[in-house]
């Protein structure tokens, strides 16, 4: 276990090298020039150049390259070009608060996802299973920005239950984690569904049954703890899509979140800043997949890491 | 028979049903079960033989159900009783062993937390005791090193091993019956033979009832007691092991009989039962066998036999054993023989 998790972190560094790549490389092929943008409509060309000069854009590409990859390696992302404040101080905060909205919605989607499934599995085929699936497929077709909209509409302005912005007390969290967090549950909904009636019709469950035991400890203990593999995997990846996906979610509830910020400095062609928030949620998706196969041993020892 | 009866199926109906289709799986089956005595149910696929099994625990899965008839264990109709009663039943007093070692164990459970359940259950044991008792088990059904088999999981053990683990949970509670449903079928020809064994020795040891199914005659010449052939849901013969093997009377049962190849005999001469089970949406109105029956008459084909007993002990579902048949006097005198 400790081999493999060493081993993981050591692959680490060729999927963030990629990613250093991909990133550094789009930020650089986008059409529009960064020292014109900050120097401003009316600078002169000469005023330019200087910035050009000053921001190493003159530096040929590799090079240019070689110093994006110092400065990460030694976790020093220089400073913004736009704000002129310290990447690290500038995203930090923001991260925080996406992380924290990208897990609770995850542990929302689990929570209200799995209970659905389980439900829609044991009562298969009846009134109550087929309504599950419809509303998992309203919850999966929606667009969040959409239900955020509808949502605010509803609590926020015609009832005035929760706040419409911000993040950070717990009223203002509900709304959003909601928002952010539907399609998940109709996700792992439909997945655990699909996932307990493979594994109820499977010949161990009836061994479960013939030894007497009640029909909850059979699903809860015998039948869920096979069926969850499938789900942790898809709410492992749902994580990595919430990180990036957050961005609509934030906008429609004025969260400063890192979604925001990218899209900020992406058209501010503020490279430092995005090139170290892209690098940090590389990261972070990397280690949520190294827990989800950490959570595959824990849930079926056969399961070899090694 | 004058022994105590543990077990007695008095026409029990199991149908499957959906939208537009019914399935009588197991339709009218009766016989019954001397305590400790060994009952064969012999049959091939789709006969019904293992829906009777998963019948008297209870145990049909949506959509089939059982909808008629009586299964009374010790006095008690299990039809009847409530849902907690069977359970404390299951597992208990009634333990069932499946065909699949290799599939009937919780992958994600410990050996010995499989077997620590049933205790539990049915005897409140504790983790302490209840590994002590899983450890007397796992010696009683002859695993060596039980201490660390109970801490290993199902995918560390042979298919051999694991029967053994499933015959260990089955007898954890000392059940007074014990159905096996093909428990040597997926197994290695050597570890069959072990496998009966056990079972042979447990039940004297025990004094348990055995309700052994199986497709095999071999096994049931090696295990039973009594015999129950089925055919199409119904029980077509019943005899003790003796007289079946020695003096088939159902058409059927000699034909199973004279199918199993000899390594004294040439392969020329097997004989298969031609053609195939009739599918059970479509059973044919009068005797289910009578259309791969070589003696079968047109009453046959038009009306259903009843089973009667025509000697002592001895019940068979088929007209030739009857005043109104009218096909080949030789066979009517002599019955349907043997040929090895």
């Amino acid at each position: 276990m400790f081999k493999f998790v060493v081993r993981r972190l050591f692959q680490l560094i060729p999927v963030l090298l990629g990613v250093s790549i991909l990133v550094f490389a789009m930020m650089h092929l986008t059409p529009g020039n960064p020292a014109k943008i900050l120097a401003g409509q009316g600078a002169s060309a000469e005023a330019v150049a200087n910035m050009e000069e000053e921001m190493g854009l003159n530096d040929p590409i590799i090079v240019q390259y070689g110093n994006f990859l110092y400065d990460a390696v030694t976790l020093n992302f220089g400073t913004s070009w736009k704000s002129g404040l310290e990447v690290s101080k500038e995203i930090g905060p923001k991260f925080v608060v996406t992380v924290e909205l990208a897990l609770y919605s995850t542990m929302l989607s689990l929570f209200i996802g799995l209970i659905a499934g389980i439900v829609s599995a044991v009562r298969k085929y009846t009134l109550l299973d087929v309504s599950i699936m419809i509303i998992a497929l309203f919850g999966l077709s929606m667009p969040n920005f959409w239900l955020g909209i509808m949502l605010m509409q509803w609590f926020s302005i015609q009832l005035g239950w929760l706040p419409a912005t911000g993040w950070g007390t717990p009223e203002q969290i509900i709304l959003p984690v909601i928002t952010l967090g539907t399609a998940g549950a109709a996700v792992v909904a439909r997945m655990t569904r699909s996932s307990m009636l493979d594994v109820i019709s499977q010949d161990y469950i009836r061994t479960a049954r013939a030894k007497g035991l009640k029909e909850g400890i059979v699903i809860y203990r015998h039948a869920l703890k096979n069926a969850l593999i499938p789900v942790v995997t898809v709410v492992g990846l749902q994580f990595g899509l919430l990180l990036s996906g957050a961005v609509l979610t934030e906008t429609v509830f004025a969260i400063n979140g890192i979604g925001g910020l990218i899209v900020d400095r992406i058209n501010a062609r503020d490279f430092p800043v995005v090139q170290a928030s892209v690098l940090v949620m590389a990261v972070v998706f990397v280690f949520v997949n190294l827990l989800v196969d950490l959570t595959y041993k824990f849930l079926n020892k056969r399961i070899d890491l090694d | 028979m004058s022994e105590e009866i543990i077990l007695d199926i008095k026409n029990l109906q199991t149908v499957f049903r959906d939208e537009d289709s019914e399935v009588r799986a197991v339709d009218g089956v009766s016989f019954s079960l001397p305590k400790g005595k060994t009952l064969g149910v012999v049959g091939e696929s789709g006969s019904g033989k293992s829906v009777t099994a998963l019948s008297i625990l209870r145990l049909i899965d949506h959509p089939g159900k059982v909808e008629g008839g009586e299964i009374n264990f010790k006095g008690k109709d299990l039809t009847k009783i409530s849902d907690k009663e069977m359970r404390s039943i299951r597992g208990n007093q009634i333990s069932m062993i499946f065909q699949e070692p290799m599939t009937s164990l919780n992958p994600v459970y410990t050996i010995g937390q499989q077997i620590r359940e049933t205790l539990k259950v049915h005897q409140g044991l504790g983790k302490q005791s209840g590994n002590e008792k899983s450890v007397e088990l796992l010696k009683l059904v002859g695993i060596p090193s039980p201490e660390d088999r109970i801490k290993q999981y199902p995918h560390e053990l042979s298919g051999g091993m694991r029967q053994r683990v499933m015959i260990a949970i089955a007898l954890a509670c000392n059940p007074e019956l014990l159905i096996a449903d093909e428990p040597t079928t997926a197994l290695d020809v050597t570890i069959q033979a072990q496998i009966l064994e056990l079972i042979n020795r447990l039940q004297d040891e025990m004094g348990m009832s055995v309700i052994m199914i199986t497709h095999d005659m071999g096994v049931v010449a090696e295990t039973c007691d009594y015999v129950a052939v089925m055919y199409g849901g119904k029980v077509v013969e019943y005899a003790d092991v003796k007289t079946l093997f020695k003096d088939p009377k159902h058409p059927y049962t000699v034909g199973l009989l004279n199918s199993i190849p000899r390594h004294d005999i040439d392969v020329d001469e097997l004989e298969p039962i031609r053609g195939s089970v009739p599918s059970p949406k479509d059973m044919p109105k009068g005797c289910r066998f009578a259309s791969r029956c070589p003696f079968a008459t047109d009453l046959c084909v038009e009306e259903l036999p009843s089973l009667d007993e025509i000697e002592d002990g001895n019940e068979v579902r088929c007209w030739i054993y009857s005043d109104r048949w009218d096909g080949d006097p030789e066979v009517k005198e002599h019955g349907p023989k043997r040929t090895s």
